[in-house]
């Protein structure tokens, strides 16, 4: 088995900087996954580890050994394509067997190995028709058996499951986890989709403009945001970013969002001072963290007042429903709050709630520089 | 608000205008056919007609126009070739050879010029368009001049595999343009995978991307062929040797003087030398219409 390091790994395509100064190791057997919007440079990271691009700067190691100058075929990596990359003109037994063929083994040999791997991935009655005859799921479970029969010692997968509908990415996600713990194979899993990568990687490096924002494990990464694109990114519906600066009234520290203050505790309140730039700030809220009440909970106070628990009134804006939960948006000043509430309230709008701000649950940002301070 | 009367109105509009656009379309497009089917037309009757005929009906019914597919060609009386077949050989000789050529430069140059960034790439392309506009009968005199320095001139075989060379090298720039626009249509993503799958460039090439542009592959043969079977002003100028005159030479040479012209016995003649167009447009009609790779998702 196979550890990946990637050292200043940097590709440019003329002025554009698709890969920026990338460090990272991914360890023998671990899924890690890519994670960022399109166009961050996931694809072209992944490129570079098959060997179809070279790096501009930087290099590529398999167990500690600099592979710039492998060609792709002798990586034994396998790939599975965003758009599957199906040879058309091969009948899916052909595509399956393709790596193999290349590898001149015996006929007998390939056609059990094509069979066992179709038989684990449920394709085996779809070996006769071409992809094209093929629905998207079909497609992709091709594609995976092509990766996985030449037994690779790294497993890249390029947003494998876009292509599919909402409730077949759902089975496929569970799927390819229980395969890759099984195969124990070093897994890179490129996505957009911030649950997909939250669900099933190992670890999670989030990347944006080429650059790495934040590689931690999937819990850390929600816990612990290093900035506010990490923390707007991961979770959903995104954490609510407000304006703020720390201002301090009668030896207490606040946190002055412009419409009300929160008291903030001296630890924090140095921290703060400590770490940020100037005292523009951010406070940054998850929608799940925020609690609603429709009366002031006795744990808190209101805002401003000593406590570590302080809500505010705000009025209901719009309402949405998810079943289970609900979405309430309010206005605090002219900025819109997206809160989770539980099914036990039911609230409608125009009705006034409270807020509760719980100061475990928050993160505080560097309005210049976007980094958390606290 | 619209009635129903109203809709009812609508409707019948617009299938009068849809009828009448189709008049339109329908006429514009047949009016050029009609001369070709005359032509064609006489061909195919005189051809089997026993005298010469000025319509499209066939008058006494006979095969005797095609009397030198057995034995020799006549021309007002005299035997002008001792055969009709090696006329057919040459013929096929530089239709296949130009073909074969054309395709072995044009699917990889097509390939090169698709997918390799280098240096005057843009240029070269541009120049093809600028290069192809030029007559090629411009060039028949500077060739002229370096078959007979390189010895190629008038020696038979040799001077028809020139032919065939020279063929090739003015219909490749073109064919390459053409092909470059199917190996651009296919996804970067598939070759990649290739590669990842255990192929060299090289291989690759073979055996996934050259597959997926047979349509290319298949329509630039045929234009290469008919080319080099319709092939008349290299043959004519070049090929000194009688033995070595193709279809194309020998039909003009029988159309030479008025007098002795068999009109039966050329129609005869002519039919044959079209039938390989035929055949092949016939054959291949479904790929030249569905010019663009299909089966792939992405
Ligand atoms: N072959 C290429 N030529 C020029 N620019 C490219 C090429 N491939 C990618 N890019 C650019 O590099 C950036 C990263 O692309 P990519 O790695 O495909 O992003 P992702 O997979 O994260 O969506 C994009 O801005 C893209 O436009
Ligand atoms: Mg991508």
């Amino acid at each position: 088995m196979v550890k990946v390091k990637l050292e200043h790994l940097t590709k440019r395509f003329g002025k554009v900087v698709a890969v920026n100064d990338l460090n990272l190791e991914i360890k023998d057997g671990e899924f890690m996954a890519l994670l960022g919007p399109s166009g961050c440079g996931k694809t072209t990271t992944m490129l570079m580890i098959a060997g179809i691009y070279k790096p501009t700067k930087g290099h590529v190691y398999f167990n500690d050994v600099c592979v710039d100058d492998l060609p792709p075929k002798d990586r034994n990596v396998g790939m599975v394509f965003q758009s599957y990359a199906l040879y058309p003109h091969m009948k899916v037994f052909d595509n399956i067997a393709f790596p193999l063929k290349l590898k001149k083994l015996p006929k007998d040999e390939i056609r059990e190995k094509v069979k066992k791997v179709a038989d684990f991935l449920e394709i085996g009655h779809l070996l006769d028709r071409k992809p094209a005859q093929l629905s998207g799921g079909q497609m992709q479970r091709v594609a995976l058996a092509r990766a996985l029969v030449k037994e690779p010692d790294i497993f890249l997968m390029d947003e494998p499951l876009s292509n599919l509908d909402a409730k077949l990415r759902v089975v496929m996600r569970a799927e390819i986890k229980r395969l890759q713990k099984r195969l124990g194979i070093t897994t890179i899993y490129v996505t957009h989709d911030q649950v997909e990568a939250m669900t099933m990687a190992d670890r999670i490096a989030v990347l944006r403009e080429g650059v790495l924002q934040q590689c931690a494990v999937p819990d850390e990464l929600y816990l612990k945001p290093r900035n506010m694109f990490v923390g707007g990114f991961i979770g959903s519906p995104p954490m609510n970013f407000l304006d703020c600066s720390l201002v301090e009234e009668n030896h207490e520290h606040y946190l002055d969002l412009g419409v009300f203050k929160l008291w903030i505790p001296p630890d924090i309140a140095d921290l703060i001072m400590k770490n940020a730039s100037g005292s523009e700030l951010v406070l940054g809220i998850r929608p799940e963290d925020l609690k609603v009440t429709l009366t002031l909970p006795p744990e808190a106070k209101e805002a401003g007042q000593k406590s570590k628990v302080q809500a505010i009134r705000s009025e209901i804006y719009v309402l949405e429903p998810l079943g289970k939960d609900v979405i309430i948006n309010t206005k605090l000043g002219d900025t819109l709050v997206k809160v989770v509430a539980p099914p036990t309230i039911r609230p409608s709008v125009g009705e006034t709630i409270w807020l509760n701000f719980d100061l475990d649950k928050m993160h505080v940002f560097d309005k210049k520089t976007e980094l958390a301070v606290v | 608000m619209i009635t129903a009367e109203g809709y009812r109105k609508l409707i019948w509009k617009a299938k009068i205008k849809w009828l009448i656009g189709n008049i339109i379309v329908y006429s514009i497009v047949c009016i050029p056919l009609v001369p070709i089917i005359l032509m064609y037309g006489w061909l195919i009757a005189q051809a089997f007609s026993g005298v010469c005929i000025s319509s499209l009906i066939p008058q006494k019914l006979t095969l005797k126009n095609f009397y030198f597919l057995t034995g020799p060609i006549y021309w007002g009386g005299t035997p002008l070739y001792k055969s009709y077949w090696p006329l057919v050989r040459n013929t096929l000789l530089l239709a296949l050879g130009t073909t074969g050529l054309v395709v072995a430069i044009t699917s990889l140059a097509g390939y090169a010029i698709s997918r390799f960034e280098f240096k005057g790439r843009d240029p070269l392309l541009k120049s093809v368009v600028v290069v192809h506009s030029i007559p090629g009968v411009l060039f028949l005199i500077a060739l002229m001049y370096i078959l007979n320095t390189i010895g190629l001139y008038g020696k038979g075989f040799l001077t028809l595999l020139s032919v065939i060379i020279i063929k090739a090298g003015l219909e490749s720039p073109m064919y390459t343009w053409m092909l470059k626009g199917f190996f651009d249509s296919v996804p970067w993503e598939l070759e990649w995978a290739a590669l990842v799958d255990g192929c060299s460039r090289f291989t690759a090439w073979r055996k996934v991307v050259m597959p997926l542009i047979f349509p290319g592959i298949a329509a630039v043969s045929i234009f290469a062929f008919l080319s080099g079977w319709g092939e008349y002003l290299l043959v004519l100028t070049y090929i000194t040797d009688r033995k070595w005159y193709t279809l194309s030479l020998a039909l003009s040479e029988l159309t030479y003087q008025f007098k002795h012209v068999d009109y039966g016995m050329l129609a005869a003649f002519s039919l044959l030398y079209l039938l390989p167009a035929m055949i092949f447009f016939l054959l291949t009609q479904k790929y030249l219409m569905t010019m663009r790779i299909v089966a792939y998702k992405g």
